[in-house]
């Protein structure tokens, strides 16, 4: 038995913002691989909790007319990786979202429940981050656009503000993923039921001359939130890639990290990732880009 | 409180009286009788609890029972065919030894049954990514694979 007070069902945003006014505190869950383990935990007790899990306004992949890709956040991450748009579009994203837990959790966990609630390891957010999406937050008051990179404050936090907002869009823009390569790794002890030790995802674009015209480096459990690297990015860009610019990225990806200490493995072996996942996630990426890498 | 929930399950309709703070996995088991859906962690890690939602494998233990108002369960009492005979994914799991204290099994066959409506084939490491959702503490694994192979693999 869950300690759960009252359980309410929302068929539209619409109706899941009115329930979130009507009741304080109340929790919004959609598969719930999260919010039932809370509880589990006794880290929620007493819960009222609103399912969005059978709202279709936000569910399913599709293009807006100027390219955009819009994923609804109550999409469930099985959904996401075989998704042929997603495929197509946002390979690294979909690739992301099939490392996530189990085929079971896949079948239930969705993409918005992974961003909203706040985890510095969640596996699909690197990708989101370095594909710059854009969040849409909603409430009854009207919307608002965050960036990904904004959206996280804090182990746990997000500007989400939960007593009356609902994620009820991720945008990615048709120039953050055209002719773009992407690549997201991650590193866990094994393959399944694994929370990350660490992530890197990697979307770049290549110029004609052969030059990096785009690129963008987050990582996952590098810091205390999920990270953008800015100067790693401005040294890249505009560079030819080499060995010795890979090896410069490590340096500098690590600089802009601030990688802990915690039972799941040791500040030296995040480290160590850190360096070595940018270096193999921006190699994959810039081949995946049509770039290729000289000596 | 108690909500009155009508659901399908093993395809007979269903209007079940159900409390909001149980799970799936408690209502199927103690409302219905259905225990072959088994407690494990309980805690959405060992597949025990696994059943097809709509024809999805899913965990029941952390789904709640009222979620599954309008929806179609199946449980391994519900697989059997007509004539009486085993599932062809129960039986590949008699003939290739895959069970031994049982535990798993009802979880993996569910599994397997749903690859099975996927029409589609798999190759063993294909399989392997498709029971990892799935815990046994007996077997290794190896006699499972062989099992499912048997149905839903490649050369099947």
């Amino acid at each position: 038995m869950y300690d759960i007070l009252e359980t309410f069902r929302a068929n539209s945003v619409q109706e899941a913002l009115t329930l979130l006014q009507a009741h304080p505190g109340a929790v919004v869950v959609c598969g719930g691989t999260d919010v039932m383990i809370h509880m589990k935990e006794r880290k929620l007790r007493q819960a009222t909790l609103i399912s969005i899990m059978e709202v279709p306004e936000l569910q399913g992949i599709r293009l807006d007319g100027n390219g955009d890709l819009l994923i609804g956040p109550g999409t469930c991450f099985d959904a996401i990786y075989t998704d042929p748009l997603a495929r197509r579009c946002v390979p690294m994203l979909a690739d992301a979202c099939n490392q996530v837990g189990s085929p079971q959790i896949r079948h239930v966990a969705t993409i918005g429940g992974n961003l909203c609630n706040g985890a510095v390891s969640a596996d699909s957010v690197p990708s989101l981050l370095a594909l710059d999406a854009e969040l849409t937050l909603t409430s009854l008051q009207g919307e608002r656009v965050v960036r990904a990179v904004d959206f996280h404050t804090g182990p746990g936090q997000t500007v989400l503000q939960k007593d009356r907002e609902l994620l009820t869009c991720i945008r990615i823009r048709r120039a953050a993923y055209e002719n773009h390569g992407g690549m997201y790794i991650k590193f866990g002890q094994r393959n399944a039921m694994e929370i990350s030790t660490l992530g890197c995802a990697v979307n770049c674009a290549m110029a004609p001359d052969g030059t990096i015209a785009d690129f963008a480096i987050a990582f996952g459990v590098a810091a205390p939130r999920p990270i953008r690297c800015p100067a790693s990015e401005r040294m890249m860009i505009g560079s030819h890639p080499t060995h010795a610019l890979l090896k410069k990225l490590r340096r500098q990806a690590l600089s802009e990290t601030t990688p802990r200490d915690s039972w799941r493995a040791s500040l030296e072996l995040r480290q160590q990732l850190i360096c070595e996942l940018a270096e193999r996630a921006a190699r994959s990426a810039i081949e995946q880009a049509g770039g290729t890498i000289d000596d | 409180m108690i909500k009155v929930i009508h659901c399908t399950v093993n395809g007979m309709p269903k209007e079940i009286a159900v409390d909001e703070q149980e799970s799936l996995t408690d209502m199927l088991r103690q409302r219905l009788g259905l225990t072959s859906v088994k407690k494990g962690c309980e805690a959405g890690e060992c597949g025990a609890c696994t059943v097809l939602i709509d024809g999805v494998a899913k965990n029941s233990c952390i789904y709640l029972a009222v979620w599954a108002d309008g929806h179609e369960i199946i449980t391994v009492e519900g697989i059997r065919g007509k004539n009486g005979l085993l599932h062809p994914v129960q039986q590949a799991f008699v003939d290739e030894a895959a069970i031994q204290c049982g535990f798993c099994t009802p979880g993996l066959v569910l599994t397997g049954v749903e690859l099975v409506n996927s029409g589609k084939k798999y190759t063993r490491e294909e399989l392997r990514e498709k029971i990892s959702g799935h815990l046994c503490r007996c077997t290794g694994y190896e006699n499972i694979l062989n099992a499912l192979e048997k149905v839903v693999g490649i050369h099947s």
